[in-house]
């Protein structure tokens, strides 16, 4: 928020000594040098004046004006105008909308399986060599390859986040002598003890409800278990079904999360039964930890926005968050996680450069100076995150130790990800045994 | 501003493209040699319409019905969505409850709205009685979802309950309920959803037409000893017989299209999808264009019988008028 006060004025300043500079004609010393000086960053993205770029994306609320924000310069110095627009219902609009020749220029994509669905379709345009190059310097090969469809390369990375991190209460830690877990079975001692200790708390509360994407938090507790009881080759055949979903090992870590998720001794404090998880919105899901009603609950880093306003996210304050322990220690310090590739539909000079200023380091420090976000860029400066969480967070992302796999249920076909597997979980949920469960999604994938 | 300026122009333009159209077409009308004016007439006042049905309405029945038989990637695949559609359990249940859906909501909402229309007829306070039913008329189908979703909410057992109809069982000593997500009742209490709103409509054309029935006839009826029930089961019922068709099938076509109660309210979740809300997930977020079109091809089979029907019995009281 900061920020703000401090952007405005520049790009304003900006503004006008351009407008004077324009005026003057002959360049008169200061108005136009502290044009330049301004724009010099913003020199290689070309002058496109009147230029207008459309953008779409699942983006909203707080993080859009952010997002809006961290442009702001770039639509000032290069004359091309951002209509940005976002919507939650994104993932099912996007389709629709490119089916019906409306797309917009540029998508931002939280799904690589979407992404890969719209390029095969043949709706997209591949990189400019620009944003590609840039890719190859900023970013691990494992990103570059989130954005390759068919060994074409169509999408730069954008933003990323962490998932699995358990949010608990540091107070209540310490007032009851609970130790942060360092290993699952700990884990589940910790959980057990809990609800042992007092019945008026139950160790997890977790919320599955998100309108017609309900179930995708589930996802979340499925891919981290799998990641870290079976490592990271497992997790990649899975994910690219090298290995069919009803494989053994993906049915044996369906249980192990049912050991803490389908336990009604283990859940859902705060809401009710083990079901309640469904009717549970997930970003309300995670209240509970505050009022002591439950004691852990498992979500990305995102969920610092959820938190009341006031609530004090720091490893001493209201409520702070742990990864998920390693079940399996030899498979190493993994962590699952998602970010959003940006695609386009169009290839004009316009948005080749708006796209290369996206997947720059530039872009990505301006952003994260604005809090609430992180990204994997290589060239983000760990100093501008805002928050302990998000230092916290690029510095699992920027850890040569940790093991990063992108979210499984994004990277599959989207008949898969974001249909079956969602609507698996809530059968899993519902009551449906992990194999039948298993089994039905297997049945799901598409055969081409 | 720039953007609502520029929309504004848009629709000016086009709309002056249209009126110049529309005179170009009268002009030419009028010019045509008398031997065939009047077809020409004809003709050129069709066009237009015409026009707009082929690019609004044919053309998009025909590329929906060929993508019926495309798989995801646009390649002719024969019949496999429509096995698909007649084998998967999942398919199988989204086709019985819509089933289910166009057998319930077309009889509740109509007998609902019917006696209450007959009850209500000639009381005190009528029209207060009238618009608190056809109220829920006015709310749209995600509003609607929406508020019954609360009130179907459900917290555990000892927590405080936020849902109406669990607060009332709490109250009563009786445990909470999921409604929406114990299978296959889950899909009563969506169906209730659309009753609520159907019955107003149900009832307003009812009362019309129940008004519509000529007092001799009930008049000679009473006087020929029919008691109440008589009167309503040979008189009214068959004086309004027009008006219950159009209510029966007007309902059922709605409740075929079914997609915004179910969306809001569960997603299809929990053995709760319905054929339009199962195609649109397929088509847009499962990226199987080929099975939505092949499910909106069988809505479309399901629909037809009964606007025909609806068609026929409007001509045949037509002819008897």
């Amino acid at each position: 928020m900061k920020k703000t006060k401090y952007l405005l004025p520049v790009a304003a300043a900006g503004v006008l000594a351009l407008t004077l500079s324009a005026c003057s004609g002959d360049g008169g010393g200061g108005g136009s040098t502290a044009g330049s000086e301004d724009c010099s960053a913003y020199e290689s993205y070309g002058k496109h004046d009147g230029k207008t770029v459309s953008v779409y994306s699942t983006i909203v609320d707080i993080e859009a004006t952010n997002l809006e924000e961290s442009w702001a310069q770039f639509e000032n110095c290069t004359g091309i105008t951002v209509k940005y627009e976002g919507s939650k219902e994104f993932e099912t609009q996007i389709g629709v909308r490119a089916q019906s020749g409306t797309a917009p220029d540029v998508a931002i994509f939280p799904q690589p399986g979407l992404l890969a669905t719209q390029a095969r379709a043949g709706y997209l345009k591949p990189a400019p060599k620009t944003v590609s190059d840039l890719v190859d310097k900023n970013w691990s090969p494992d990103w570059k390859k989130y954005g390759t469809v068919d060994g074409t390369y169509y999408a730069a990375p954008m933003l990323a986040n962490v998932k699995g991190f358990v949010w608990y209460a540091p107070k209540t830690f310490k007032d009851k002598g609970w130790e942060v877990p360092k290993t699952w079975d700990e884990m589940i001692e910790l959980s057990k003890k809990i609800a042992a200790d007092d019945p008026n708390m139950k160790p997890w509360c977790a919320g599955f409800e998100s309108g017609e994407a309900t179930g995708w938090p589930g996802t979340d507790w499925i891919e981290d278990v799998v990641l870290r009881a079976h490592g990271p080759e497992v997790y990649d055949q899975w994910v690219a079904h090298q290995i069919p979903f009803n494989d053994p090992k993906i049915v044996d870590s369906f249980n192990k999360a049912g050991d803490i998720l389908l336990n009604q001794e283990m859940v859902n404090g705060g809401f009710g039964d083990v079901r309640s998880i469904l009717s549970t919105g997930f970003a309300q899901a995670g209240q509970p930890v505050l009022d002591g009603t439950c004691a852990m609950h498992h979500q990305a880093n995102f969920q610092a926005a959820n938190w009341p306003a006031g609530t004090n996210v720091a490893e001493d304050g209201d409520v702070w968050a742990f990864i998920t322990p390693p079940i399996d220690e030899s498979k190493g310090k993994a962590v699952t996680g998602g970010g959003e590739m940006v695609g386009a539909y169009k290839d004009t000079a316009e948005v080749q450069s708006f796209l290369a200023y996206l997947a720059s380091a530039d872009f990505a420090n301006n952003r994260v100076k604005l809090g609430g976000v992180v990204s994997a860029n290589k060239g983000l400066d760990p100093n501008n995150a805002q928050s302990d969480l998000d230092k916290l967070t690029v510095q699992i992302l920027q850890d040569p130790e940790t093991v990063f796999r992108f979210d499984g249920s994004d990277l599959m076909p989207s008949a898969v990800g974001s249909n079956s597997f969602w609507k698996g979980i809530v059968q899993w949920i519902n009551g449906t045994s992990s194999q039948d469960v298993a089994n039905s999604i297997e049945s799901s994938w598409p055969k081409s | 501003m720039e953007f609502i300026g520029e929309k504004l122009l848009q629709v000016v333009i086009a709309l002056a493209i249209f009126a110049a159209v529309i005179g170009l077409i009268m002009l030419l009308v009028d010019r045509a040699p008398k031997s065939v004016k009047d077809k020409v007439t004809v003709a050129g006042f069709l066009a237009p319409a015409a026009i707009l049905m082929l690019v609004g309405l044919v053309y998009p029945a025909i590329r929906t019905s060929m993508l019926a038989f495309t798989d995801a990637s646009g390649n002719g695949n024969g019949f496999d969505n429509f096995v698909w559609m007649f084998t998967q359990p999942e398919a199988l249940t989204t086709l019985r409850n819509t089933v289910i859906w166009t057998v319930l909501v077309p009889l509740l909402s109509t007998s609902f709205g019917l006696a209450y229309a007959v009850f209500i007829d000639k009381a005190r306070g009528e029209r207060v009685l009238k618009s608190l039913v056809f109220m829920p008329m006015a709310i749209s189908f995600v509003g609607a979802g929406i508020i019954w979703k609360l009130v179907y909410d459900y917290r555990g057992p000892n927590i405080e309950q936020t849902g109406v109809i669990n607060f009332f069982r709490d109250a009563l000593g009786m445990d909470p309920k999921q409604f929406l997500l114990d299978a296959p009742e889950n899909t009563i209490f969506l169906i209730i959803v659309m009753v609520w709103i159907q019955t107003g409509f149900a009832m307003v054309i009812l009362s019309a037409a129940i008004k519509g029935v000529p007092v001799e006839l009930i008049e000679a009826a009473r006087l020929d000893g029919a008691n109440a029930w008589q009167q309503f089961r040979n008189v009214t019922v068959p004086g309004i017989r027009g008006a219950l068709v159009v209510v029966l099938t007007t309902i059922t076509i709605a409740t075929l299209k079914v997609f915004d109660i179910v969306r809001t309210m569960t997603a299809g979740n929990y053995d709760t999808s319905v054929v339009a809300n199962e195609m649109y997930t397929q088509a847009f977020r499962a990226g199987e264009p080929g099975r939505g079109a092949a499910l909106a091809l069988i809505l479309f089979l399901m629909v037809l019988p009964i606007v025909v029907y609806n068609a026929r019995v409007l001509r045949k009281q037509r002819e008897i008028h």
